[in-house]
């Protein structure tokens, strides 16, 4: 789809490193990297969970010094003090965790690091003016005075990318920066990829939709183990290939075969009518049936997120749930889970995860109060066991489970999120953007576990901005726009572009 | 640790589980608690060559029976600590408990009512602080820093200014009897310290405290009732200082308005050296032993080698600092 006429200097070497090793105690993360990033080029990294990918992006911040190996900089070797001196270099970054501080606002977020000011004193009038401007250069519509707290993960993402923005820099890092966004927001991000590299910036770039990544990229490098495996230019290489390059095998489907017959027409399991709360839900009706996947898409702030945490009884909401044809009041998560209903939330590191606690704890965080104990005292051996099991079902990359869950990669630390809820068995699952950074092959075993609930006759939600995830996985779709359910579609044959005309309100229902 | 053969890498490059089990465990056993007991065995070592009496088998029970107290206190508080939150009120406490029991049995109620009448006054004093903290979200800082003054007051008003004589002989020998010649207030602190580090190491109730200290939004997100169970720590913690105030008033053959002044302090310090973090999340109750263990060996051993108090307090804050720095320093360069 790019791109037109490359820039003076493109072609360039921007960024090399020579034969690149980094440890972390007894782990090996990156093995004799030696990578060679372009000007005026987006660079691809393509890898499993916990290949080395963030690990190379922090070593190229400035975060992580490389245990050997040098970095060179147009030409030039050079040695990175800190996160700082990387970025005064001219390197800026989009961590794949977001990192923000959640009590400042917009405007406070994205220059923390350079404020207007006067005398030591902030600016305020010129901070807020300045980041209108870059937000509104972005085609991104938010307010700049609002606390980022008050935002969804996607429209964090989106302060995260003006933030990286916000600095004139040579070379842009972007780490999985579109792992929650959805097609428009993508659109918007590929079009500063695309000026900046017009102006003959070079970016890296991470991502585990591949469809993204056959678009935006010039060069892909693979890299698995810590290794990178090769560098090859875009047009020569096809998604197949890549991915048998990356996995180790060749992968069939992306997604797991539809069962023949579709879901027996039951009474609904759970019925939700007339979910509302000011100003952020109109009036939300849905029903699922037990064995069926209901997805959930929308565009940034349609709402769909505010609909499941009423769910699980974080929100409160007027309206009435219904399990079972009974009518139930879900006060807390703790009243939503004895009714079996389990909710994978879209925020692992603040809602999902303890970061200094090992994998096994994690693992447990729900089945230890849940089946993993009797008379009041843990089952380690049960524990254990459902540790065992998540790990190899879902090829979580771990040095031990003893580990701190903080030290995995960050594809890893989703995939625990979502076997927390494994030991739950749960009737009612609710699933917010739950292939979060996860690769394709992990991508497949969870999509087969949700497979299997559904025929065990488990009630899926499915909510995703990952287009293709949705329409492969549901058996009925909803789209979501303004807070209020616009369209409800069966998803054989459904197109994408029909549901972004949905979504984005082109087509009214 | 990532197998270097790719085809083992491919197969999802899981550990071996059960074979590496053990290993680690006593690894992490050696990594949690080494410093401070090298620490611990440094200090023993230094006094027993400054000083001959140090060693001798009455000075060490004597030690230990000093801790005693604090310890039991410093139980309760590695609760609130794990959850982030802190209790000033503790020591106000054993003096408020203190007079219950003496004025109980003042009033000729027995033994075996004025007991448990001493322990409940501590768990409600404790519901006071929770319910106030979790229920009202006012911080635990400012919460327990006002009834640290309120049930001190009181202590003073019930007993009118002055210590209550206990005379009950079966209620002193609580705090001064022996049983196989250790005095019952160490047995107390060793069936206490067992009770504990079962409770929050293998129950359901203790692996709620560490997952709601570390993280009380996903805490809440996997069903732990976060506000609840703050509460009950709460009270738990008052629960010890009930049971800090009768020791302490049966060892000292009376109850004192301003008994426990300060003990707050001494039961942070003991936690806090034993590795338990102040936000939250991290920490045992073996530690806070040792910690506790610590700080009675650098009272006792600088009271044997005379030096003046105002001294003394010095050096015990420049050890706690020390010891503290290095644990937070070496758990940094570790990762
Ligand atoms: N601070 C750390 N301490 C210990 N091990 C670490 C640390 N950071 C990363 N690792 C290990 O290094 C390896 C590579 O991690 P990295 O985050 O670079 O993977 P990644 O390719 O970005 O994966 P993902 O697609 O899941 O984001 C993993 O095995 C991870 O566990
Ligand atoms: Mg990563």
């Amino acid at each position: 789809m790019r791109h037109t006429t490359p820039a003076d200097g493109a072609g360039a070497p921007s960024l090399e490193t020579r034969s690149v090793d980094k440890s972390f105690g007894a782990v090996e993360a990156l093995k004799d990297v030696s990578l060679t990033v372009h000007a005026g080029r987006v660079h691809t990294l393509l890898g499993e969970n916990g290949a080395g990918k963030s690990t190379l992006m922090k070593i190229l911040a400035g975060v992580y010094v490389p245990s050997r190996g040098r970095i060179l900089l147009e030409g030039k070797e050079t040695v990175f003090a800190g996160p700082r001196d990387a970025r005064r270099q001219g390197i800026s970054v989009v961590y794949q965790e977001l990192s923000l501080a959640n009590n400042l606002s917009v405007a406070e977020n994205i220059y923390a690091n350079h404020q207007p000011h006067r005398f030591g004193i902030v600016n305020r009038r010129q901070l807020l003016l300045d980041t209108r401007k870059l937000l509104t250069s972005l085609g991104i519509t938010l307010d700049a005075e609002t606390p980022v707290s008050d935002l969804s993960m996607a429209q964090r993402q989106l302060v995260e990318l003006a933030k990286a923005l916000s600095y004139r820099s040579r070379l842009l890092l972007l780490d999985e920066p579109t792992s929650s966004l959805s097609h428009s927001e993508v659109d918007m991000l590929f079009g500063v990829m695309e000026r900046l590299t017009a102006q003959g910036k070079a970016v890296i770039y991470i991502s585990h939709r591949l469809e993204e990544i056959m678009r935006i990229s010039d060069k892909i490098s693979v890299m698995r183990d810590g290794r990178l495996l090769c560098t090859l230019p875009k047009q020569d290489t096809s998604l197949d290939e890549l991915i048998a390059l990356m996995v180790g095998r060749e992968m069939r489907h992306l997604y797991p075969l539809r069962r023949a017959e579709p879901p027996v027409a039951g009474p609904p399991m759970l019925d939700v009518k007339g979910l509302s709360f000011c100003g952020q839900l109109h009036a939300v009706e849905f029903s699922v049936r037990g064995g069926e996947v209901l997805g959930i898409f929308g565009l940034i702030g349609s709402g769909r997120t505010q609909v499941m945490k009423a769910l699980f009884g974080i929100r409160r909401a007027a309206g009435e749930i219904l399990i079972d044809g009974q009518p139930v009041l879900l006060r807390s998560p703790a009243d939503a889970i004895a009714h079996d209903i389990a909710y994978v939330t879209e925020n692992r590191k603040e809602e999902g995860l303890v970061l200094g606690h090992s994998v096994t704890r994690n693992i447990n965080m729900v089945y230890f109060q849940h089946g993993g104990a009797r008379f009041g005292v843990v089952n380690a051996s049960a524990e254990a066991r459902m540790t065992r099991d998540a790990l190899s079902r879902l090829k979580i990359r771990t040095a031990s489970p003893e580990q701190a869950v903080g030290e995995l990669s960050g594809g890893n630390q989703q995939k625990i999120v979502f076997s927390k809820w494994m030991g739950l068995r749960p009737r009612i699952f609710i699933l917010d953007e739950p292939t979060r950074g996860i690769d394709v092959g992990a991508r497949y075993e969870i999509y087969t576990v949700i497979r299997e609930l559904a025929a065990a006759g488990t009630a899926v939600i499915l909510v995703s901005s990952d287009l293709p995830e949705v329409l492969s996985m549901s058996d009925r779709l909803l789209v979501m726009r303004e807070q209020r359910i616009v369209k409800e579609l069966g998803t054989a044959g459904l197109s994408q572009e029909e549901v972004m005309s949905y979504a984005t309100g082109a087509v009214s229902a | 640790m990532i197998p270097s053969k790719p085809e083992v890498a491919n197969t999802g490059n899981v550990a071996p589980v059960v074979s590496g089990a053990p290993r680690r465990r006593s690894a992490g056993w050696v990594k949690q608690y080494g410093g401070i007991l090298t620490g611990l065995l440094v200090l023993v070592v230094l006094f027993w060559r400054l000083s001959r009496n140090f060693m001798a088998v009455g000075n060490l029970l004597n030690i230990v029976l000093q801790v005693s107290i604090t310890a039991v206190l410093a139980f309760g508080m590695t609760y609130v600590l794990l959850l982030g939150e802190i209790d000033l009120s503790v020591g106000a406490t054993v003096a408020l408990t203190g007079t219950v029991a003496a004025l109980g049995l003042e009033h000729g109620l027995w033994l075996w009512i004025v007991l448990p009448l001493a322990l409940l006054a501590g768990l409600a004093l404790g519901a006071i602080n929770g319910v106030l903290s979790s229920l009202l979200s006012i911080p635990s800082f400012i919460v327990t820093l006002a009834t640290m003054g309120v049930f001190r007051g009181l202590a003073y008003i019930l007993s009118a200014g002055v210590p209550i004589t206990v005379e009950n002989e079966r209620f002193v020998r609580l705090g001064n009897g022996s049983l196989l010649s250790v005095p019952l207030p160490i047995w107390t602190l060793l069936v206490l310290f067992v009770a504990n580090q079962f409770i929050l190491s293998k129950t359901v109730f203790g692996r709620k405290v560490y997952l709601a200290g570390g993280n009380p939004e996903a805490a809440l997100y996997s069903g732990v009732n976060v506000r609840g169970l703050r509460t009950l720590i709460f009270m738990l913690s008052g629960l010890m200082a009930g049971i800090s105030g009768v020791l302490l008033t049966a060892r000292l053959y009376s109850a004192q308005p301003n008994a426990g002044m300060g003990y707050e302090l001494d039961a942070i310090a003991a936690a806090a050296l034993g590795g338990t973090s102040l936000s939250g999340g991290y920490g045992t109750v073996t530690g806070t032993l040792v910690g506790a263990l610590i700080i009675g060996v650098i009272n006792n051993g600088m009271n044997l080698l005379s030096v003046p108090y105002f001294y003394q307090l010095i050096v015990k804050g420049l050890v706690i600092l020390a010891a503290v720095g290095i644990d937070v320093q070496s758990k940094k360069h570790r990762s």
